[in-house]
């Protein structure tokens, strides 16, 4: 039951200065550094959802970002294609998201471990394929920019507090998910499969729905991402950022709830740091990641907090 | 539409041959990396980037020699190169990590495949590489009034050859029959008093050899840049999939589907001739999601 200790009084407080830090950023940082900070919760949000079935379910989900280009490329298309008002491209958007995440699970949830992951990438890269091609929609590799906001949210800080409030919100619906009675079937699916099946568990259509939940959030930070940049492009379905976001994931620590949160923090501000000196910063992270990966697997957070004995031993999963 | 108005049957088996001769290079690549798979466990996503090494490596070599030589030389130098580069890996990294989870490893790999990106630009700059063919495979000859690249025919000369020298290593040799009960019962192996540490080095180093190999035959036949480690390595994990991981037939298998459907989406609808092997792969994996032919896993 970590989920009750991380949320004891004194993470409470933390949680609480963080939110008031975060509601007050715009009036005291640049424009830079709140274009920053939203992409932060934006793909912070996007490793939560992994983290729904990677971390929570056990199962390796590989094309993760096929979701989040679906959201986003569904609520751009909505926009500019189809002339709806942007608040239905943010509706919808998720909810095709899902529905894609529902038909590939269809297809694949029968399957385990890495067959499930390949057979969810080939499908993935059958997606990216065809949004990679066809230039008359989807604007092919060059993607579409400019993709119009709604005036409320036109500004920076407007997109700013409406990504913040997003964030916060779909955090604490997957917080509460993680800990409903779905979420404990979930996680003792994760552990152990065949024993949930022999007490009567429907191991595949949980795992189905947690897909079907992480595609969802998955197309909320999409849409989430259109908000913020105004643009979308093919690289964001493909499968090297689906390893990107599980990296962060493990990065932050997968057997804890914002683990994946702090691991998308870290990645971002390396890429805005490290950037900023060289144009090697894929090769200083790919360092950083081997180094953690031989010395410390399970994560940060989870390294710390199995450290400070306050979590369960991490590395439990499998 | 008229999709089917211009198929002609010659254009049909121009194609055809052409993807064949595709089918090559992505059957040495990923023979390697089913090779990999199969006895070491690692599903190793750095192999597309040791064949980008291969490629950069051949058009280094051959442009410092030059001529006719330099070609030939090169083809020779790039899978060494990328050979002694791996088992220098393997033996400093790689042998210390074979009891992590297949999930760690992948990661691992992942994060070497960008530090040897960014090698790569580091040292060759982010500016594309084009290298011709030597002078006796430049150009094409008619095949039934239709022109085909001298250089394709090459390259359906080596398939077979690649395809049976390596064979020959796992089915005839001492150390090949090693490696193959290695990947069944890793245990039982090193109970015979066999070092199966340095049989899994020798494995290592000839699979990534494999990959060095591909990205030196691809040379001559594309731009050599950057990127060409994403597109190659997720080719080659789709074809090990299909075809049956391990199993060395079963990555020719899935090479010839994945070549063959890809020159066929060319002629039939060019627009989305890439989606068409990715549907190819998709079908096969509904049907038989543990792959064609027996894994050894």
């Amino acid at each position: 039951m970590q989920q009750q200790k991380l949320l004891s009084s004194r993470s409470l407080i933390v949680v609480a200065v963080l939110l008031a830090a975060l509601a007050l950023l715009p009036t005291m940082a640049s424009r830079y550094y709140i274009y920053l900070v939203a992409l932060m919760m934006v793909t912070g949000l996007l490793a939560t959802s992994l983290n729904m079935v990677l971390g929570f379910g056990g199962m390796y989900q590989f094309n993760h970002a096929v979701f989040y280009g679906a959201g986003a490329y569904a609520a751009a298309l909505l926009t500019v294609r189809g002339g709806f008002n942007p608040w239905w491209g943010y509706l919808l958007g998720p909810v095709m998201a899902a529905a894609l995440s529902l038909l590939m699970g269809i297809i694949c949830v029968r399957l385990s471990k890495l067959y499930f992951g390949m057979l969810q990438i080939s499908l993935g890269s059958l997606v990216w394929a065809v949004v990679f091609r066809w230039y008359s929609f989807t604007g092919g590799d060059d993607g579409m920019h400019g993709v119009p906001s709604p005036r409320l949210i036109g500004s920076i800080d407007g997109a700013y507090y409406f990504v913040l409030i997003v964030t916060v919100v779909c955090l604490a619906l997957m917080y509460l998910i993680v800990n409903s009675p779905f979420g404990r079937v979930f996680q003792s699916i994760r552990d152990n499969p065949e024993r949930a099946e022999a007490i009567g568990v429907n191991v595949h259509l949980h795992q189905l729905i947690g897909l079907v939940i992480a595609g969802f959030f998955g197309g909320v930070a999409g849409t989430l991402f259109v908000t913020v940049e105004g643009s979308v492009f093919p690289d964001m379905l493909f499968w090297t950022l689906s390893l990107e976001i599980i990296i962060m994931c493990l990065l932050g620590g997968w057997f804890t709830f914002l683990g994946p949160m702090l691991g998308a923090g870290i990645v971002v501000s390396l890429r805005a740091v490290v950037g900023i000196y060289t144009d090697y910063w894929t090769m200083v992270l790919g360092i950083i990641l081997m180094l953690l990966i031989f010395f410390l697997p399970e994560g940060v957070l989870g390294f710390f907090t199995a450290r400070l004995g306050r979590g369960r031993a991490a590395g439990e999963g499998d | 539409m008229d999709l089917a108005s211009h198929i002609t049957l010659a254009a049909l088996g121009q194609q055809l041959l052409v993807g064949l001769s595709r089918t090559t290079i992505l059957f040495i690549v990923s023979s390697g990396l089913s090779l990999i798979l199969g006895v070491l466990r690692i599903p190793n996503v750095s192999h597309g980037s040791l064949y980008m090494i291969g490629a950069f490596v051949t058009y280094s070599v051959a442009t410092l020699i030059g001529g006719q030589t330099g070609f030939w030389v090169a083809l020779a130098a790039a899978p060494v190169v990328v050979g002694l580069f791996s088992l220098a890996v393997e033996r400093g990294i790689f042998c210390h990590l074979y009891e992590r989870e297949h999930l760690m490893l992948l990661l691992f790999t992942f994060s070497l495949m960008l530090v040897l990106g960014d090698l790569v630009k580091l040292i060759w700059g982010s500016d594309y590489r084009s290298l011709s063919a030597p002078p006796m495979l430049q150009g094409s000859f008619s095949l039934a009034g239709m022109p085909f690249p001298r250089y394709n025919l090459f390259l359906l000369m080596i398939g077979p050859l690649v395809a049976l020298g390596l064979w020959a290593l796992t089915n005839k040799t001492k150390i090949g029959k090693i490696a193959r009960a290695a990947a069944v019962d890793r245990e039982m192996v090193a109970a015979m008093g066999i070092n199966v540490s340095w049989v899994f080095a020798f494995v290592f180093c000839l699979g990534c050899l494999m990959a060095g190999l591909g990205g030196a035959l691809v040379a001559p036949t594309q731009n050599i840049t950057q990127g060409m480690d994403h597109t190659i390595i997720m080719e080659a994990f789709l074809i090990v999939i299909i075809g049956g991981l391990g199993n060395m037939w079963g990555a020719l298998l899935g090479a010839a589907i994945f070549g063959i459907t890809d020159s066929i989406g060319i002629l039939v609808w060019p627009q989305f001739a890439i989606v068409f092997p990715y549907v190819a792969v998709t079908i096969v994996l509904i049907f038989r999601p543990k792959g064609l032919l027996k894994s050894t896993w």
